[in-house]
């Protein structure tokens, strides 16, 4: 049989330049930032003179969003690889108490609680991970039933030792931890002090700048997005994530370790969550077993916002990240307006029927012949 | 074929329980030939091209590659001494790039630790000339497989096993899914996998694409070997009539002919 003569093609002449259009429908994350941009719009002007785009203002909002996209980037990194964690809610509570439990009744160094909270999650998170691989059964289930399991235990563990189901005094053990200051406060506050001193933000009457930085759950969240969204694009375990989510069996035949990239992923979420709480025991100064209630779903509706497909392997975390600003800006832009925050879950809930709609139509259009 | 076989099964048997899945089979591929697998449903090839691709291990008997003696613990291993199997529908991610699953598992990465990131200039390349060298045309690797035809989608499976090293192909019904017209394609392609020097087995119980392709038939019936027959020495007819297919197809058409007779009698009945 005559070998074809084959000339190794370079760039292909017959190529068209993909429209740019085109280029960008393909991306995962288009609607969240098209929807981003629009209620940036609506709230420039409907709420323009109310004070939320004032530094105070876009600092405030983006706090909310950056609590709830340390979340949806995990969970949208789940998603992509095919599975659900509701239990990231009582994560966030059980983790609170793991870290304010120690620290203020037992006396442990705060650092030595943080370690141990990200070590429980671990061990949640393997938990959730190894359940879910090795039996078969869906992880909306499992992880549902250790969603009310670590909320059980977080408030009967935490009644039985202090009494009550909130612990404060965390603050005071806080003061000179170094661990703690990843966690807590703001970041670039000798540049914001500058910036006061040289007129470019405003200045409070003390003469110190309005913000006096920028929060660490702003920083976590732009890090955290950056590390998730590298990962899955640029690296060999990103595409063993959308192989997992996209077909396990078939990423099993080719060699992929796909209990490995799942229970990773489940830890990655529980981490996530303890982040995040990590983060408000610093700020609140307290610890309340009832923190996180819900989250489980907002972060699943940022996940769905920014792309990812409910059935797993497509998404990104990026998308994640713009479906959390939204959620943010409209949460505090309804208060900023003045509009009763009732209306705020009816918006949400419209907005996650619209963005399913739209991604189920984009899947279409990702494998449909050009 | 003059040479050492690549693959050989020397009186292989597989039990589950009590159950006999597959009894004394011998079978061997040798470098540029295709040995076709056929038989009927539940003649036992799926449990043979486990036990090839280090799925199953033989209960008992020997599987060689390339005259030494083997013992797969793992598909892994089988890989790694150069069998590739190609499932029929799961091989692929439709919602990823034809590069990345092109790729899959096996990603080509460039610098170290934690700054090893994925050569996406590299793999895109690569996927392309690859299914260049098969006769399709990818313009942009970047498409999602599920843009791709079912014979298209067959054809990036068998090019990625090719591509990484594999000497003998196991192709699990690749074309029973498939149109007339993909069919041809992924035969086309078998062929030239042949004359490049791998051996390939051919899984099917389709004797119409076997036939064209087929160097040798090994048929399966009921979990035993009826022998291995060269092309030359058997017709397209002999082997389908071996297939337990053969048997049935006769009895179908005296039938139908009973049938046309019945009717011919009886032209009131509808």
């Amino acid at each position: 049989m005559a070998e074809q003569t084959v000339s190794a093609p370079g760039a292909d002449e017959r190529l068209l330049k993909t429209p740019l259009s085109r280029k960008l429908l393909n991306r995962p994350e288009l609607g969240a930032v098209a929807g981003a941009v629009l209620v940036f719009f609506f709230f420039g002007i409907v709420a323009g003179d109310s004070g939320m785009f004032s530094l105070k203002g876009i600092v405030n909002f983006l706090e909310v969003s950056a609590l709830l996209g340390i979340l949806a980037i995990a969970v949208s990194l789940l998603m992509i690889g095919g599975e659900f964690d509701l239990s990231v809610g009582s994560m966030i509570g059980a983790a609170g108490v793991v870290i304010a439990i120690p620290a203020v009744q037992f006396g442990w160094p705060l650092w030595l609680c943080i370690v141990l909270a990200f070590g429980v999650a671990a061990a949640v998170g393997y938990a959730n991970g190894m359940i879910t691989v090795k039996t078969g059964l869906p992880s909306f289930i499992v992880t549902l039933a250790v969603l009310f399991i670590l909320r059980g235990l977080t408030i009967g563990a935490t009644r039985l030792i202090t009494g009550r189901t909130q612990v404060s005094g965390i603050r005071d053990v806080a003061r000179d931890d170094w661990l703690a200051a990843i966690f807590g406060g703001d970041a670039f506050t000798g540049l914001f002090a500058w910036m006061a001193e040289a007129g470019i933000i405003e200045k409070r009457m003390d003469g110190l700048p309005v913000v006096p930085g920028v929060p660490m759950s702003i920083v976590w969240f732009v890090i955290l997005g950056t590390l998730a969204t590298w990962l899955l694009l640029r690296t060999s375990f990103g595409n063993w994530i959308f192989a997992c989510g996209g077909d396990k069996i078939a990423a099993r035949n080719v060699g992929v370790p796909v209990t490995r990239v799942k229970v990773l992923l489940f830890i990655f979420t529980a981490c996530a969550a303890t982040l995040v709480a990590t983060i408000q025991v610093l700020d609140a100064g307290s610890a309340d077993t009832n923190r996180g209630l819900l989250k489980e779903f907002e972060a699943i509706i940022a996940a769905v916002i920014g792309g990812c497909l409910l059935t797993g392997g497509y998404g990104s975390a990026i998308g994640a990240m713009f479906g959390a600003i939204i959620f943010g800006t409209v949460q505090m832009g309804i208060f900023y307006t003045g509009v009763n925050t009732d209306w705020f879950k009816v918006f949400l809930g419209v907005m996650l029927l619209i963005a399913v709609l739209f991604n189920s139509y984009i899947r279409k259009k990702v494998t449909e012949a050009r | 074929m003059a040479g050492q076989p690549l693959a050989e099964l020397r009186d292989a048997s597989k039990f589950f329980g009590s159950v006999i899945a597959l009894k004394d089979i011998s079978m061997a591929v040798s470098a540029g030939e295709v040995m076709c697998l056929l038989g009927d449903n539940g003649a036992g090839k799926s449990t043979l091209i486990k036990i090839l691709s280090g799925v199953h291990a033989p209960s008992a008997g020997h599987m060689l590659v390339e005259g030494r003696e083997v013992r797969f613990k793992s598909p892994r291993e089988a890989l790694d001494a150069g069998i590739a199997t190609v499932y029929q529908d799961l091989a692929m991610v439709p919602l990823m790039s034809i590069t990345r699953n092109f790729f899959m598992g096996r990603e080509p990465t460039r610098g170290s630790g934690v700054l090893s990131r994925l050569d996406t200039a590299f793999a895109d390349r690569v996927a392309r000339e690859e299914m260049h060298k098969i006769g399709i045309d990818v313009r942009d690797p970047t498409q999602a497989v599920g843009t791709l035809s079912g014979g298209e989608r067959q054809c990036v499976a068998i090019a990625r096993a090719v591509y990484f090293g594999a000497k003998v192909l196991i192709l699990d019904e690749p074309t029973s899914a498939l149109g007339v017209s993909q069919a041809s394609m992924v035969l086309r392609y078998i062929a030239q996998a042949r004359a490049r020097g791998l051996g390939v087995i051919f899984i099917t119980h389709n004797v119409h694409h076997a036939y064209p392709v087929a160097d040798a038939f090994t048929l399966l019936n009921r979990g035993r070997s009826l022998g291995t027959f060269r092309k030359e020495e058997v017709s397209r007819e002999e082997v389908l009539n071996m297939m337990a297919g053969g048997k049935e197809l006769d009895q179908l058409t005296a039938e139908l002919e009973e049938f046309s007779r019945a009717d011919g009698a009886s032209p009131q009945g509808t």
